[in-house]
């Protein structure tokens, strides 16, 4: 560390988080080297080191010989502000090389509220924020991750896109890159070249024509580019890469622990749900295989306790004797097992119970609506019996606390809906009175609501989001309804970061000039509140000649052209159109292992016949 | 195996680890090397560690102590090669051992550092040479006021093309004083940038603390 950069991360919180040097981190020799790569997380240290998918794509890249990967995070405020005062540009961890000596940036973003923060590493680093403004094959910026099956509100920044999963792709594009680079050619060579492969999406390639009333009239490809872009997924999951020697960080992070893979993709076909719509087909690994990957990476690691990560870990197949496996290894070694919030019903209460002997924490389940008129509309199969058994397993077996995930202004949802939630909170209650093992302790009981957020690929992409007036209306009739219960707390989200999300998630490629303006008014690390402000969105869409209530608050008839239906998450267009009409009618849809539903992702498999 | 001491070294990168992840990282190099420390019984099991005095952030060290407790006997003299492979980079085992004294007989310690942007040596060595000093710091109840001087055992400075050396012995426990406290001790005179070592750790007689 020189003196300068010395005198700055001692004016700084936590400044391990700015230094790299890491168990585990990879350093390779710059002269054996031919393109180097700087894969940027557009959150702090925290929450990106949290991040499994950058753990696999950082080790898979890495495992390429000539390639070396480096880690980039934002920085917080603090010191955000001393690199700009000072005009000291952003460094990768590893080599403390500024971003501007990379070929690549590599961008992860799973969440729209990080787009202002990409911009802001972008410019920390002394990157061209627009790809028009970046002529050369260096500094070539892709993006992968979550937001990219509607990317088009970043579409003048990012040169090339990977919709879906990026372990084969990354090695692909890098591959290509390093042709590209050893041939000479230029980027529009390149990006042509790029963009036939599957699962790459260049947005430059592509033309937008709108109507007079602002809606999307035709995307059309160009130079040969795919008129759809089709998802690439890891047909072999149980084969897959799982980075079994991940970065270990000296400083506490969110998730500090080894996060195990499970499975890929959902069974359960929440309505409301992005992530269970766009990862399908399930995809899953063994129980022998995540007990050799969970033993190697804590043996690798130190790590003093494993997860089970998936999108809904109850449904694993295995779960139980799973658990058994990992109990037997864990419990000797003081390492302990933790599962996310699992579904309410008496499988998974029999696992939680086994699985905290080691150490207890907080019950939380996701009911998500409050009456079970609502629960079907959204495909959520969870009955008010099921919830209240999981509670009453709970309290009999010493937990004294629960906390109820709910969604506030969901598609049909009326007064009655909202104050089920109350209802079913004090049902919760009347369990524990009942059956608590231990009374004189207390209950916690606590209600979250957050609001509900039209999602692209989902059933629901066509609907509108309710005003953030009627949320807060709800709200408090919610709140009046739950202050009766002195056992029950009630947390509600704000509203507004949920306005900006809903604009932002099923935006078109105009708003591109709208997060640039609201990054140059301030906008960063968006995400915490701290930094979070409504007022410079609601100053920049009409400074960009746009309207924010048409994106987030206006329904869209089906005949709409949406701006992200040439990005093809497999899930077809048929069966979003079908669920929709099954939500309006309450009827549910069985889960994938009940019965195929024909969603259409089985395509992407090649005998095109879903394992789960 | 109780009362084991480590001596580590804390440089490079490493100094921007703060105390509390130290500890934690301690025990995970310990957890990935398969040396089983001793875990405390009850409801929250937590390693039995302590690392003798926390070093501010900022500052490197050749001379950090470690005490543990294993579950099981190992060879002492082959447990720094064993950790150090385990180790984030900077952070070095030099030696274990069975700790000889309780933790709190190491009483001063002896460190080198740089100092730039403020005065030359002949002031620093001015400053500190008379015979009272008086510092205010943030204690436990409100502002206090404390003598330095006495807890200055040693305090020589060099001119050099880089800056002032300094070479300090400072009392390091009860009470502690710290190169950071010495500088806020100069006021207006205080260099913009300092840096210090630990180089040595002793008794209050000054004979060598292992």
């Amino acid at each position: 560390m020189n003196e300068k950069i010395d005198a700055l991360l001692r004016q700084v919180q936590r400044p391990a988080r700015y230094v790299g040097g890491e168990y585990n981190q990879i350093v390779k020799d710059k002269s054996r080297v031919d393109v180097r790569v700087a894969f940027c997380f557009p959150d702090t240290y925290e929450i990106g080191m949290s991040n499994l998918g950058m753990k696999i794509l950082y080790g898979i890249m890495n495992d390429m010989p000539g390639v070396w990967c480096e880690r980039v995070f934002a920085p917080w405020g603090d010191m955000a502000d001393r690199l700009r005062a000072e005009h000291i540009p952003l460094w990768a961890l590893e080599s403390g090389d500024p971003l501007g000596e990379f070929d690549v940036i590599a961008v992860s973003i799973g969440y729209e509220m990080a787009y202002t923060t990409v911009l802001d590493m972008l410019d920390l680093g002394g990157i061209p924020l627009r790809a028009a403004d970046r002529p050369g094959l260096k500094h070539l910026v892709m993006a992968g991750g979550g937001c990219m099956c509607n990317i088009e509100p970043m579409a003048d920044f990012f040169d090339l896109c990977f919709l879906g999963e990026g372990e084969d792709l990354d090695r692909e594009v890098l591959e290509l890159y390093r042709t590209a680079k050893r041939e000479n050619w230029d980027k529009a060579r390149f990006l042509r070249a790029a963009a036939s492969i599957e699962g790459v999406y260049v947005p430059s390639l592509y033309d937008v024509a709108y109507n007079a009333d602002g809606t999307v009239a035709s995307v059309t490809g160009s130079d040969g580019a795919p008129e759809k872009v089709r998802k690439r997924i890891v047909e072999d999951f149980d084969g897959c890469y799982y980075p079994t020697a991940p970065v270990v960080p000296s400083t506490e992070i969110v998730h500090d622990r080894v996060s195990l893979e499970v499975f890929r993709g959902c069974i359960r076909g929440c309505r409301f749900c992005q992530a269970g719509h766009t990862n399908r087909p399930v995809r899953s690994r063994s129980a022998g295989t995540l007990l050799r990957l969970g033993k190697e990476t804590l043996e690798n690691t130190g790590y003093q306790e494993l997860n089970l990560s998936s999108l809904s870990t109850s449904d694993y197949r295995d779960l139980s004797a799973l658990c058994d496996g990992l109990l037997d290894y864990c419990r000797p070694r003081g390492v302990s097992l933790s599962l996310p919030s699992l579904r309410a019903d008496n499988f998974s209460m029999d696992i939680m119970q086994r699985v905290q002997q080691v150490r207890k924490s907080g019950l939380t389940f996701a009911p998500e609506a409050g009456t079970q008129r609502l629960r079907d509309v959204i495909n959520k199969n969870v009955t008010e019996e099921d919830l209240l058994n999981s509670c009453r397993v709970a309290f009999q077996g010493g937990w004294n606390g629960v906390k109820l995930y709910f969604m506030l202004g969901l598609p049909t949802e009326t007064d009655e809906d909202v104050l089920g939630i109350a209802e079913l909170a004090r049902k919760v209650y009347w369990t524990w009175k009942q059956h608590a093992a231990n009374k004189a302790r207390g209950v916690r009981i606590t209600v979250s609501t957050s609001e509900f957020i039209p999602k692209p690929h989902t059933p629901f992409q066509w609907e509108a989001q309710v005003s953030r007036e009627e949320y807060l209306r709800r709200v408090r009739l919610l709140a009046d309804a739950l202050a009766r219960t002195k056992a029950v707390t009630y947390n509600w989200h704000d509203a507004e970061m949920s306005y900006v999300e809903a604009a932002l998630s099923r935006g078109d490629r105009r708003m591109s000039a709208v997060i640039e303006e609201v990054w140059r008014q301030g906008g960063r690390l968006e995400s915490w509140s701290e930094y979070f402000s409504l007022d410079r969105w609601l100053a920049a869409f009409p400074a960009c000649g746009l309207d924010m209530d048409f994106y987030a608050t206006r329904e869209r008839p089906l005949d709409e052209v949406l701006p992200w239906e040439h990005m093809d998450c497999a899930v077809s267009r048929r069966h979003l159109e079908r669920e929709r009409a099954r939500a309006y009618e309450g009827v549910l849809t069985p889960d994938c292992r009940a019965g195929c539903s024909g969603c259409g992702a089985s395509s992407l498999l090649r005998e095109g016949v879903c394992r789960g | 195996m109780d009362k084991l001491r480590l001596k580590f070294s804390k440089t490079g990168r490493a100094v921007y680890i703060s105390h509390l992840d130290l500890m934690r990282t301690m025990q995970r190099v310990f957890s990935r090397g398969g040396v089983p420390l001793k875990y405390s019984e009850g409801f929250n099991p937590h390693a039995k560690i302590s690392i003798i005095l926390p070093l501010t952030v900022g500052t490197a060290s050749l001379c950090e102590y470690m005490d543990f407790a294993l579950t099981e006997d190992r060879d002492l003299a082959a447990l720094p090669s064993e950790l150090n492979p385990y180790m984030p980079e900077g952070i070095k085992a030099l030696e274990a051992y069975q700790a000889p004294c309780k933790g709190a007989e190491l009483r001063w310690l002896r460190l080198n550092g740089v100092m730039k942007g403020g005065k030359d040596a002949a002031c620093y060595a001015d400053f500190f040479a008379q015979s009272s000093i008086l510092v205010q710091h943030r204690a436990k109840r409100g502002v206090r006021t404390d003598d330095i001087a006495p807890s200055i055992r040693l305090a020589r400075f060099t001119d050099t093309a880089e800056g002032v050396e300094a070479e300090l012995i400072l009392h390091a426990q009860e009470p502690t004083v710290s190169p950071e406290l010495m500088m806020a001790a100069l006021g207006e005179d205080a260099p913009a940038y300092f840096r210090f070592t630990r180089l040595e750790a002793y008794k209050e007689d000054m004979r060598p603390f292992r």
